[in-house]
């Protein structure tokens, strides 16, 4: 009786893995997108109503929370330009591996430069 | 002497057309789902430039999320380069998440009515965020009034 399933070029592998984030990061994204709209939307409520909501988005815990956010967009950002390199790139069902390695190099690159900053202005008491 | 077969996606069989049980697109969807695919692509393209800027301009220039109130906002929408930045970014970020939500719907729920009522919550949900991010860009007002009197925070000319 087999006990584990012969190896295959998807499962358990870079490209399911990268769907399965795809996935998780895109329900994350359209959730906090709803919130984001029903926020906003308070500068039409009155100033007082906005700028006390908006407040709530100014603590180490959102601070926190946004980088997550970001990252989060980050990593659909790029996997996306990669699926759509995969579509209509000759080669992109080829290299697929490489580009999402390549992917999560410009990922972290980012997420660096990002949460320096956004955390420094977020938490820092100038 | 061999038999030639004709491929039966060919179009070469006897009757010239292809068997329609290897056509693959139905009379009653049309090409909807091609179009829906070619969407998340294009959409994709222009959010990341979209959003991209939107979370540099917010969040890394200046004074960064602490600067942001609703005089920010007031700032922003004061010019229309903005208004159609964040319309484009509402219209097309809601009905890529929505494409997106819908497929994970017809992937998880497999129960017809599930899926029926999940996609109407959907569907309803995506119309009133859409509808209401749109009044509010074009009904903005930096200088709220109710019964004469401006409410404070605005920026009220003098």
């Amino acid at each position: 009786m087999p006990t584990k399933p012969a190896g295959t070029l998807y499962r358990g592998r870079e490209g399911m893995w990268s769907w399965v984030g795809h996935r998780i990061t895109g329900v994350v994204i359209f959730f906090f997108l709803l919130v984001h709209v029903l926020d906003t939307s308070l500068v039409r409520v009155s100033p007082e109503a906005y700028t006390a909501v908006i407040g709530a988005y100014k603590n180490p815990l959102m601070a926190l929370g946004e980088t997550g956010l970001v990252a989060a967009i980050v990593f659909h950002a790029f996997n996306g330009l990669r699926i759509i390199a995969v579509d209509f790139w000759k080669k992109g069902a080829k290299y697929q591996r490489q580009m999402l390695w390549t992917v999560l190099a410009l990922w972290v690159v980012v997420m660096v430069g990002f949460s320096i900053r956004h955390l420094s202005l977020a938490l820092g008491g100038h | 002497m061999t038999a030639t077969i004709d491929s039966p996606r060919s179009g070469k069989n006897s009757s010239g057309k292809i068997s329609p049980q290897y056509r693959r697109t139905g009379a009653s969807r049309g090409n909807f789902e091609m179009l829906a695919w070619l969407f998340m692509r294009l959409s994709g393209v222009v959010l990341v430039v979209l959003i991209f800027g939107h979370l540099f301009v917010n969040l890394l220039v200046g004074e960064g999320i602490k600067a942001i109130d609703f005089g920010f906002v007031a700032g922003k929408w004061a010019d229309p380069f903005w208004q159609v930045w964040d319309l484009a970014m509402l219209w097309l970020a809601m009905l890529h998440g929505t494409n997106g939500v819908r497929t994970i719907i017809n992937d998880y729920a497999e129960k017809d009515s599930t899926r029926l009522w999940l996609k109407i919550v959907l569907y309803a949900a995506t119309t009133v965020i859409i509808v209401l991010g749109t009044l509010v860009i074009f009904t903005f007002n930096p200088c709220p009034v109710v019964d004469g009197v401006p409410l404070p925070g605005g920026f009220c000319p003098s």
